[in-house]
């Protein structure tokens, strides 16, 4: 555990000096969804009726934009060496790796939902309910993300492949996600539908972590 | 304390290097010498356990050293020719990191390396021999029973490679094993010589 919030810290310490890289994964965010009212032309209905679909994807592919170098500069500077010989545990260095990824890039998002959610038209009794959906969306992004930049790195094409793996196991994470936030809206329970995310969550946080640690020892 | 029996490295279809034998007793030196290219870094690697081992074994107190490998990471400190430093983090902050996981005095550690003065300066700013000074200090910073070097003393001018003297010697006074990778001279009285 100890080192665990080591790893952990060293990443939000490390975000902090850089707060570019996660201001960028907000402003994508936020772009992407004030692109849908400028495509979709000013029908608050149909707005809000796409609202948690646009939500979820903009969301997951704004996460996804640190991902590649999540262990690729850490590669390139010989410190990923270092950490696969700090003694911790491959599986757990990468769950912290995991920890930091959504504490400096899934986090910021919630921040922005409520701007990203008042440009889609979503009903303000929503809101609530879509920043738990896309706070576990992103969690479950976070764990199969770095299952996947520890699948790819090293590959030639490593940024590209990585969505090509991350996204199609994200898909139910968007179903059940924009699921909770259509019920929200149309004020019915969305309970049932973030109990499901939660046992996605559940069951990515050990598998995603074991698969990512036997891909660094390059098992 | 550590012993390899006919180890091999290849890359693709060449072998680099194979039938490999040595045994490293406790405070106990050896220095890998051998041309560009000859496989030094990758035995380094291979004794690290960053790569599997395709031929041969690795004996650790006469057991297979790599069948537990985080035990074995555990027990060793590697300095890859990566310095392995984090540019935006001070030199005081990326040596905590390391003694949050192995414990140990930042202050002293970076003292043994003349480097306290420089504590608050992030690392990006240090010239590479300065680079190199805050990477050996985390063999400073807490104990370890087998120290992997390659090659340490690049960059260094004649005072840091005399700390690393100071360094080295207490490491192999406390019963610790070194194995560097070298073109230079090392301070390192009666190392054997392994030649690749």
């Amino acid at each position: 555990m100890k080192g665990f919030m080591a790893v952990l810290g060293r990443e939000v310490r490390l975000a902090l000096r850089h707060p570019g890289d996660a201001l960028a994964a907000v402003l994508f965010f936020v772009l992407v969804c004030a692109l849908f009212p400028f495509g979709i032309g000013p029908e608050p209905q149909i707005l809000a009726r796409i609202a948690p679909g646009a939500l979820l994807a903009a969301a997951l592919l704004a996460a996804l934009l640190p991902l590649d170098r999540l262990f690729g500069a850490e590669a390139e500077d010989g410190s990923l060496d270092q950490l696969l010989l700090s003694g911790l545990p491959p599986a757990l260095l990468a769950a912290a790796k995991a920890a930091g990824h959504w504490v400096v890039t899934g986090l910021p998002l919630l921040a922005a939902t409520p701007v990203a959610a008042a440009m889609l038209n979503l009903p303000v009794e929503a809101w609530g309910t879509a920043m738990v959906a896309l706070g576990l969306a992103t969690a479950i992004l976070s764990l199969f993300g770095v299952a996947g930049a520890a699948l790819t790195l090293g590959a030639r094409r490593g940024g590209v492949l990585l969505p090509l793996l991350v996204l199609p196991l994200s898909i139910p994470a968007v179903i059940f996600g924009a699921a909770a936030i259509e019920a929200a809206a149309a004020d019915m329970a969305a309970r049932p539908y973030l109990l499901l995310l939660g046992a996605l969550l559940a069951l990515a946080a050990p598998l995603a972590p074991i698969a990512a640690g036997a891909a660094l020892r390059g098992e | 304390m550590l012993e390899g029996r006919d180890l091999a490295c290849w890359r693709g279809e060449r072998a680099v290097f194979a039938g490999l034998s040595f045994t490293l007793p406790p405070g106990g030196a050896l220095l890998l010498v051998g041309a560009n290219g000859a496989g030094k870094s990758s035995l380094l690697r291979l004794l690290a356990g960053l790569v599997p081992l395709a031929e041969g074994e690795l004996l650790w107190q006469g057991q297979d050293a790599l069948a537990d490998r985080v035990a074995h990471a555990a027990r060793l400190r590697y300095l890859s020719h990566q310095d392995a430093l984090k540019p935006s983090l001070s030199a005081r902050e990326n040596l905590s990191f390391f003694a949050r996981l192995w414990g140990g005095d930042v202050e002293a550690a970076l003292e043994a390396v003349g480097l306290a003065e420089l504590a608050e300066l992030p690392a990006r700013v240090l010239s590479s021999g300065q680079k190199r000074r805050l990477a050996l200090a985390r063999l400073a910073l807490a104990p370890a029973a087998l120290w992997l070097l390659d090659e340490p003393t690049v960059g260094l001018d004649t005072a840091s490679v005399e700390r690393l003297g100071v360094l080295l010697a207490a490491h192999r006074a406390a019963g610790g094993a070194v194995l560097a990778a070298t073109h230079l001279p090392l301070p390192l009285p009666g190392a054997q010589e392994l030649r690749l």
